[in-house]
């Protein structure tokens, strides 16, 4: 039986997740409750919303092929696109076959076969914390998931877009943008490293949901702020 | 002419009046960068200074001053200066900068009112006469409107009829005045009065114009020599080409109030005379750049007299200059020239403004270079829209302009008699009522059978629509056709019209209104479950909609097809009625702001919309139901056919807050020509771009003072935030804003 991709939502004007202009998909499901989290409502990988085969949904991508261009393309995210492997890789593949530029946008926390990697062109790689301890504490999850799947990318060759959420009062300085140069130093083919600030409006959200909001009251990270930790990164 | 023309090529245009000849023997297309470009000279700020003193004055009042004791025309003022010592482009409507002029010949009625709205008077002698010896065009409409318009008109069916002031979007082909100089103008109009014969109603009147033409060039020049200019000849140098053509502009001001009073395609012909006098030494690149900066400061003082009801339709002020810059002169070589550059720098030079309209026509295979400039200055000034050349060349060929907001037509060659817009939601709601409006219970259009189903079905739907729709047709074409009859009688536009060929083409431009939320509501009745709530007189002012059903603006073939074939329908409608003066129908999709009001004027639809609310301006998607993002909405009005259906236009409003453009400058600018250039390689023909934040809007509405010149884009057209309504700018910020996830 063909199998099908369990789908949240889709944004057709991705210009923020990868390079260029890019059709993201968002897949239904999460192994992680990062406290930040701004999608909460694909967290519930039981929950069915939007199921297609890899086929309808690269037929869905190509309408959005005129505004690729030579760098754009699609971004698997979510959610976290390895609880779905299987789905991703098909998809993948038909894109390659089509010419399409693939990005897997993931927290590394999950299995990823050789054959996914094989048709993945990019890896937007978030990594949430690098203190196990606080990694758990942030994600409630362990840390070594995250370091096999860096691990395989590494043995594999795959190009790596490194991203951190900057929040205010947690991550927001020095030693710790130090700490992320540092790890990111230890890896080859980076490509770029994006520091996101974390923004406070996926809060109602939660409210909606009937979630605890664990950041409840943490104001948006300070976008000037954040810009100028960047130069740690040099 | 010897020396006006020296170093000029090709022959065609000097034989005949052939402005697109000139330009494409002799222009010089540019595709390097920004780099070239300087700043606002000492004048131009100096001026420039003065006229925001002066606008902030006006935005306090809403009218800094008016002539009462003159009518409109071309050379009822003395002249009037800004600051006459810094100016280097000379001419104002009136003898004072924003002193505006009473145009009594669409209507009385409404000119008395706008009037009356400010506490002024017109002079009582020139009232008395005025009323008592000349009748209006507003008079001959009403003389000649059947009771089915009138009905039409006042249930708000059919709105925004230019049938009370100037029905404009009238384009002269203001460049024949630089290249030519009047009396090669009036010659050529002679010979062709001459060779007019008086064998027919029509032959008369076309004869009668023409010998209006003449005399409105003759004042024209006249109206110049009071500022001590003889145009009487070519232009020699490029000043006196920007000045020149200026003057052909601004007589049509003085004469027309109309509602788009648009300029043209002017950037790229004004850069040849340029080009020439930098090439001999006569000019400086800051001497060009204060040209045009000092010629677009002109063209920012233009004002009509409008009643406070019509700024509130059309959310401040607009007098759409519209100036249509680059293009492709055919399949390789595009007309973007340095000019193009220059006409867009004035929105950093003067600060952004809505007026003049710049409006980029738009090819994938424009000079990498300039779209990146473009992208760059809407990024920075949301004030350019954007049209798709590859869809309107074809039909347009390479020297087309255009009028308002979305309107293409040849320069010079093509007019269009303007016909506001008929509205498709309320047309659906009485296909329901058989013809009863759902507001005011009263009989609109006559013959109609009523909805009793208990829960809708298409078909039957759809049969009873489209019987609609073939009776709201008529009366649109009976009602334009009468407007435009009248309007030919009594407010002819003798100078523009003496810009144009004197065998013109015309074009009748209809409208629709509506259009995503009759979509959607067919949809609804389609996919889902749709219960009409009746009153007590069994009318239906409401429905109750169960289930999902697809929306326009997911690119969802399942509705985007209802809407194509809603558009194609009813065009097919309107095609079966034939047009005054022979005119070929256009139909556009095009609200500008008045979206708003079509909604307060239309019950509950279909589609969940309330009784009221507002429509989505143009052919834009309803607010908050394009979820799948910017480009599937853009991909959803691409497939509304352009080519022999829409050819009026289909206007489309883009909004996205800057961070959801990309990461840095260079993303946010690459990433927007991306977008551009995919929307209109589908043949998409209009897009608004705004790059804003919903947070800086939301904060403008309660502190206007903090943003004096945020101008964004509405619908074809820019306008300042500020000057909008309050329930426009709630509806602007609840328009889908495309924030990043």
């Amino acid at each position: 039986m063909m199998i099908k991709g369990n789908i949240n939502s889709f944004e057709s004007m991705g210009l923020v997740d990868g390079p260029g202009v890019r059709f993201v998909v968002f897949l239904q499901g999460c192994p992680l409750r990062c406290a930040y989290c701004h999608n909460p409502e694909m967290w519930n990988a039981g929950e069915e919303k939007i199921t297609l085969t890899p086929r309808e949904l690269v037929d869905k991508i190509k309408r959005y092929r005129i505004y690729f261009k030579n760098h754009g393309g699609v971004t698997m995210s979510g959610g976290e696109p390895l609880m779905q492997e299987k789905f991703v890789t098909e998809v993948f593949r038909l894109c390659k076959k089509e010419g399409i530029h693939t990005c897997l946008d993931t927290s590394g926390y999950g299995e990823a076969s050789d054959e996914l990697l094989k048709y993945t062109d990019l890896v937007l790689l978030d990594v949430k914390e690098l203190d196990p301890e606080k990694y758990e504490g942030l994600v409630a999850q362990k840390i070594d998931k995250f370091y096999k799947f860096v691990e395989k990318c590494q043995k594999k060759r795959k190009k790596l877009w490194i991203r951190q959420v900057i929040l205010p009062n947690y991550n927001d300085n020095k030693e710790s943008v130090l700490k992320l140069k540092a790890f990111v130093d230890t890896l080859k083919y980076v490509e770029k490293v994006e520091l996101l600030p974390y923004h406070n409006m996926a809060e109602k959200k939660y409210a909606s949901l009937g979630i605890k909001y664990r950041l409840a009251g943490l104001p948006s990270m300070d976008e000037k702020k954040c810009k100028s930790l960047e130069k740690y990164l040099r | 002419m010897s020396e006006a023309w020296s170093g000029f090529k090709g022959n065609k245009w000097k034989k005949e009046i052939d402005v697109s000849d000139f330009i494409l023997s002799n222009y010089k297309e540019y595709k390097g960068t920004d780099a070239f470009l300087v700043g606002a000279s000492e004048k131009t700020k100096k001026v420039w200074q003065k006229c925001e003193q002066l606008l902030v004055k006006e935005r306090k009042t809403g009218l800094l001053d008016v002539e009462t004791k003159a009518v409109s025309g071309i050379n009822n003022f003395a002249p009037g200066y800004i600051d006459q010592p810094n100016e280097v482009i000379f001419g104002l409507q009136t003898d004072k900068p924003l002193k505006r002029i009473v145009n009594l010949y669409g209507g009385t009625r409404t000119a008395k009112k706008a009037l009356d709205a400010y506490g002024k008077h017109l002079d009582p002698t020139l009232e008395k006469h005025f009323l008592e010896f000349r009748k209006t065009h507003n008079d001959g409409v009403f003389d000649a409107y059947t009771p089915e318009i009138r009905r039409a008109r006042s249930a708000g069916l059919l709105t925004g009829l230019p049938d009370a002031y100037g029905r404009g979007r009238i384009i002269g082909d203001y460049r024949r005045v630089a290249l030519y100089g009047i009396d090669r103008l009036i010659e050529q109009k002679q010979s062709d009065w001459l060779k007019m014969d008086v064998s027919s109603e029509e032959n008369i009147r076309h004869r009668e114009e023409v010998a209006e033409q003449i005399k409105a060039l003759e004042e024209v020049k006249k109206m110049a020599a009071g500022y001590g200019f003889d145009i009487s000849l070519p232009a020699t140098n490029a000043r006196e080409a920007f000045q020149w053509l200026y003057f052909g502009y601004l007589a049509s001001v003085k004469e027309n109030n109309g509602a788009a009073m648009s300029l043209g395609r002017t950037s790229t012909f004004l850069d040849i005379f340029i080009e020439r006098d930098l090439k001999n030494g006569a000019l400086t690149e800051e001497e060009a750049q204060e040209l045009v900066d000092q010629f677009v400061i002109k063209l920012r003082l233009v004002r009509h007299l409008r009643t406070p009801d019509y700024d509130e339709i059309f959310a401040g002020d607009p007098t759409w200059v519209t100036e249509s810059i680059g293009g492709m002169a055919d399949e390789k070589k595009s007309l973007v020239t340095k000019n193009s550059f220059r006409f867009l720098h004035t929105l950093s030079n003067l600060n952004p403004s809505p007026e003049p309209n710049l409006t980029v026509l738009w090819s994938e295979k424009l000079p990498a270079n300039f779209k990146k400039f473009c992208a760059k200055v809407s990024i920075e000034t949301d004030a350019i829209q954007y049209e798709g050349d590859d869809v309107m060349r074809p039909i347009y060929g390479n020297d087309y302009a255009i009028a308002c907001c979305v309107s293409a037509m040849k320069v010079g060659k093509q007019m269009q008699f303007f016909g506001a817009r008929c509205n498709l939601a309320k047309s659906l709601l009485y296909s329901l009522n058989g013809g009863v409006d759902e507001l005011s219970g009263k009989l609109v259009v006559e013959g109609l059978s009523k909805n009793t189903e208990k829960v809708l079905t298409f078909e039957k739907v759809w049969q009873n629509y489209k019987k609609t729709l073939e009776k709201v047709a008529k009366t649109y074409v009976d009602a334009m056709n009468v407007i435009h009859y009248m309007h030919d009688k009594y407010a002819y536009e003798r100078e523009q019209m003496a810009l144009h060929d004197t065998d013109v083409e015309r074009l009748m431009a209809f409208g629709v209104a509506g259009f995503s939320v009759a979509t959607d509501s067919l949809s609804a009745i389609k996919y889902a479950k749709v219960e009409p709530v009746r009153n007590a007189d069994g009318l239906i002012v409401d429905f109750k909609t169960t289930g999902d059903f697809p929306k326009f603006g997911n690119d969802d073939d399942r509705v985007d097809k209802l809407g194509v074939d809603l558009v194609k329908f009813f065009f097919s409608c309107l095609k079966k009625h034939k047009c005054y003066r022979g005119a070929k129908h256009t139909l556009s999709l095009l609200t500008i702001t008045s979206n708003v009001m079509y909604g307060k004027k239309t019950g509950a639809t279909p589609d969940g919309r309330h009784q009221g609310e507002p429509f989505a301006p143009g052919a834009n998607p309803m607010h908050e139901r394009d979820l799948t993002g910017a480009l599937a909405s853009l991909n959803s009005v691409a497939k509304i056919p352009y080519k022999n259906c829409c050819q009026d236009g289909i206007s489309n409003t883009f909004s996205i807050v800057p961070d959801a453009l990309g990461h840095s400058e260079k993303e946010r600018i690459e990433n927007l020509v991306s977008i551009l250039d995919g929307y209109f390689m589908q043949n998409a023909q209009h897009l608004n771009v705004n790059v804003l934040n919903r947070e800086l809007l939301i904060d403008a509405m309660n502190n206007p003072w903090k943003y004096p010149n945020l101008t964004i884009r509405v619908s074809g057209y820019a306008v300042n935030f500020n000057r909008l309504s309050r329930a426009h700018q709630e509806e602007v910020i609840a328009r889908t804003f495309h924030e990043r996830r």
